[in-house]
């Protein structure tokens, strides 16, 4: 009955939908101007019913309904609570589902709010976002049902892939579509730009939040991911450049570069068309990452030839959306100004500099993510992975961490590098002597030597543009900006320190062995049997030792069997230390010597990584950055509200 | 057709190599005494595709078959082969696929022409923006 209901929910929401794009376009012409008054609540109706749709799909995965097709094939009655439920978006369907959800929610909140664009933008824009969900309701109700019955309904469920039944991983893709789906407000408010050629500083200040919350979003999205590889995976790898991986790298790249152009425009009214394009190109990018990841194409060329109607489908949205938006890009850009000029030594330049390495880099990844297909369709397989991407991004990206030191001490519309030259001696003399410094200690490789020199010049470069202000009067979005770019150093630090640091041990040892990697010492105490709700484990309990005379501590690395489906994973343990992280895995049994029986070795993976933790701790710092900006600019936005507000009911007063 | 024969070859070999692994790998789990030389094997590893796996390289990966090719990896290296031999030996055998690390050949060299291209339109809209003055868009 809940998932008749959930399927009924979501055939309203898309002729709601449906009506919106309709009412949306005709509320833009002369006779259909009154039908545009019905936008904003069928905009707002529309939403709900998607969210209702989806917690239909959260009831039947809490209750494990197996009569419905979706939950019998990835969802399991013996699973703990959390799991089933977030098991209702870890699969193909259920996914697509949470995304028509968010975006209609995103769609019906600005419906709700926003009010300072002219009208006929907001219509346009409505229009536009009724147009994208309409597409994907199709394609979750034509080639993807998740609310399907299955009769005769099994006794028991497949299961859930154990490596997804991580908390981690269950809130990892919900994160990353909020950060997707709010691209699409972006892309939305793009085209309603287009349309009525309505570009300048309003248009920005509307989008920003939507941009800036997205972003937000992203980068958790992205550093919880990489956390996640890193300790579940069991063999410390934090960055694979895997296809994956590089689908939501793709919309933050965009989407960095969206926020800056969007700041330019909106303080400068400047980059018109530019930032009209990456609002675009950034939600084209989601698009592209949900392609890649949910047609199967990922796996082989093949793998989409052999269940082609989703990836086709999803391909002929692709074309649709993208096509279409950059052929309204291609009529209308001529007739968007570019604005306000600016000379070539300015905060304007330097975000354009920015701008464009980003996308450099984002062209790298894209090119390297599709080349394999390319070769695959012509008939021979070739990969793709960090020897070509680390050195090829580098390319640009270190270019773009030396002006991102400089730019945000550079003033509006023109400067001259000697005003901002002193203050730059110092971080200058950070790189210069820690460069010295990583020469002596040798044997860095030269991408992790730039990572660490640069990564301490911008740290210090970063906090600059505080020099001067009265701290607790400076804005929240200058001190967002400070915080994210320091963030930015940190993770590069951390990266860098990760690649050029790492000790690596791999030993077979007996109870009571101890052994060394870096400045830690391991004993293997005991291994023992354990159980959980879903799997059985053998946990190995190790006592480990800061250099001679540090602390004892308990680290507990567990290999789990898992029994629906079954399968083996190792669950890492970790010990964080302000100067890094040891990290311990437990392997099976150590192969017998010389063919004699099994003499009770145990496999240990061990590394000592310095300072790898500032990876994601850089990553948060970003998002936190994110978030002040975001806040200060609401913030202000609701004052002026406010304001304005008071000043008309002001005026009213004194008119009678 | 025949690269195609030997990856097929080579997945319904997965199972016997897992059964011999224990005999027949015996540096999947063991590293090369010589520091030097582990980390030359190590970088070379990170760079090699785990045939079986998805997205994963050989230095990543619990699989039977990234075991076997760890062990043979650091075999050769401690015998004194040098890394690219060592790649270049597993693309004759597995085709280009096995490699992280595209070979500029006739059908890869699009990835080595894009950053190129990539610099080029760079610099000509950096340029068009700052250069003469006149070229600033209106």
């Amino acid at each position: 009955m809940i998932a008749e209901l959930g399927l009924a929910a979501l055939w309203m929401a898309a002729a709601l939908a449906a009506l919106q794009l309709l009412f949306g376009s005709l509320g833009l012409t002369a006779r259909g101007q009154v039908l545009g008054q019905a936008v904003r609540p069928v905009a707002i109706v529309q939403g709900l019913l998607a969210l209702l749709a989806f917690l239909c799909l959260v009831y039947v995965f809490a209750v494990t309904d197996l009569s419905v097709r979706l939950v019998a094939l990835n969802s399991h009655s013996m699973k703990p609570l959390v799991f089933k439920i977030a098991g209702s978006w870890g699969n193909h369907e259920g996914s697509m589902l949470l995304w028509v959800t968010v975006m209609g929610m995103a769609g019906g909140f600005v419906a709700l709010v926003e009010r300072r664009l002219p009208e006929r933008t907001m219509l346009a824009t409505l229009a536009g976002q009724a147009f994208v969900s309409l597409g994907f309701y199709a394609f979750l109700l034509l080639a993807s049902n998740p609310f399907e019955r299955l009769s005769p309904a099994p006794v028991e469920g497949n299961g859930l892939n154990p490596l997804l039944q991580d908390l981690g991983l269950a809130f990892h893709p919900p994160t990353l579509y909020l950060g997707y789906v709010g691209l699409s407000i972006a892309f939305s408010f793009a085209i309603g730009a287009l349309v009525t050629r309505e570009v300048g500083p309003p248009f920005a200040r509307a989008m920003r939040p939507w941009v800036l919350a997205a972003w937000i979003f992203l980068t958790v999205g992205i550093a919880a991911g990489s956390y996640w590889a890193y300790y579940e995976l069991g063999w410390g790898g934090w960055w694979f450049w895997d296809p994956v991986e590089n689908a939501s790298l793709m919309p933050w790249l965009a989407a960095t570069a969206l926020l800056h152009s969007c700041s330019v425009l909106a303080a400068r009214n400047a980059l018109r068309a530019w930032t009209v394009m990456l609002g675009v190109v950034a939600f084209s990018m989601s698009m592209i990452g949900t392609f890649l990841v949910r047609s199967g194409i990922l796996t082989s060329v093949h793998a989409f030839a052999v269940d082609p109607e989703r990836g086709t489908f999803i391909l002929a949205l692709l074309a649709i959306y993208i096509g279409g938006a950059l052929t309204l890009f291609g009529l209308r850009a001529s007739t968007v100004s570019e604005g306000e000029r600016f000379a070539p030594i300015s905060r304007e330049s330097a975000l354009v500099f920015n701008n464009v390495m980003l996308s450099a880099i984002l062209g790298i990844v894209l090119f390297g993510t599709l080349y394999p297909l390319v070769a695959e369709s012509m008939g021979a397989k070739v990969s793709v992975g960090p020897p070509y991407f680390n050195p090829m991004s580098a390319i640009f990206a270190v270019p773009m961490l030396v002006v991102l030191a400089v730019g945000p001490l550079l003033r509006w519309r023109r400067d001259t590098f000697a005003r901002v030259g002193k203050g730059l001696v110092i971080p200058a003399m950070l790189v210069v002597t820690g460069a010295i410094a990583l020469v002596v200690i040798g044997g860095v490789s030269l991408l992790p030597f730039l990572g660490l020199a640069l990564a301490l010049g911008l740290a210090w470069a970063s906090v600059l543009p505080l020099k001067g202000r009265n701290l607790r009067r400076t804005p929240l979005p200058i001190w967002g900006m400070v915080v994210a770019h320091f963030g930015i150093a940190v993770s590069l630090f951390g990266m860098s320190s990760e690649s050029a640091f790492s000790v690596e041990k791999l030993v077979a040892v007996r109870i009571g062995d101890i052994v060394e990697v870096g400045p830690w010492g391991v004993k293997l105490d005991t291994v023992e049997p354990v159980a959980g709700p879903n799997w059985t484990a053998l946990e190995a309990r190790l006592l480990v030792r800061y250099g001679t005379n540090g602390k004892v501590t308990r680290m507990l690395p567990q290999s789990r069997s898992f029994w629906a489906p079954p399968q083996q994973t190792s669950e890492s343990a970790l010990l964080t230390r302000w100067n890094g992280q040891l990290y311990a895995v437990l392997g099976g049994e150590a192969p017998r010597a010389n063919g004699t029986d099994a003499d009770g070795r145990w496999q240990l993976r061990l590394w000592w990584k310095p300072f790898a933790p500032l990876i994601w701790l850089g990553g948060l710092l970003v998002a936190l950055g994110g978030l002040l900006a975001l806040v200060g600019h609401v913030a202000s936005d609701l004052r002026r509200i406010v304001a304005r507000g008071k000043i008309a009911y002001r005026r009213e007063r004194q008119g009678r | 057709m025949k690269r195609i024969a030997i990856l097929a070859g080579l997945l319904f070999a997965g199972p016997i190599l897992a059964q011999e692994e224990q005999s027949s790998a015996p540096y999947a789990y063991r590293q090369i005494d010589d520091p030097a030389k582990e980390a030359e094997a190590q970088s070379l590893m990170e760079s090699l595709r785990c045939l079986q796996c998805q997205g994963q390289s050989i230095a990543d990966s619990d699989a039977p078959i990234a075991g076997s090719m760890r062990s043979l990896v650091r075999e050769r290296i401690a015998a004194g082969e040098e890394p690219e031999a060592i790649r270049a030996w597993l693309i004759e055998r597995y085709g280009d696929y096995v490699s992280y690390a595209p070979q500029l050949t006739a059908l890869t060299w699009p990835l080595f022409a894009a950053p190129a291209v990539l610099l080029l339109i760079a610099f000509l809209l950096l340029r068009r923006r700052f250069g003469s003055g006149s070229g600033e868009a209106r």
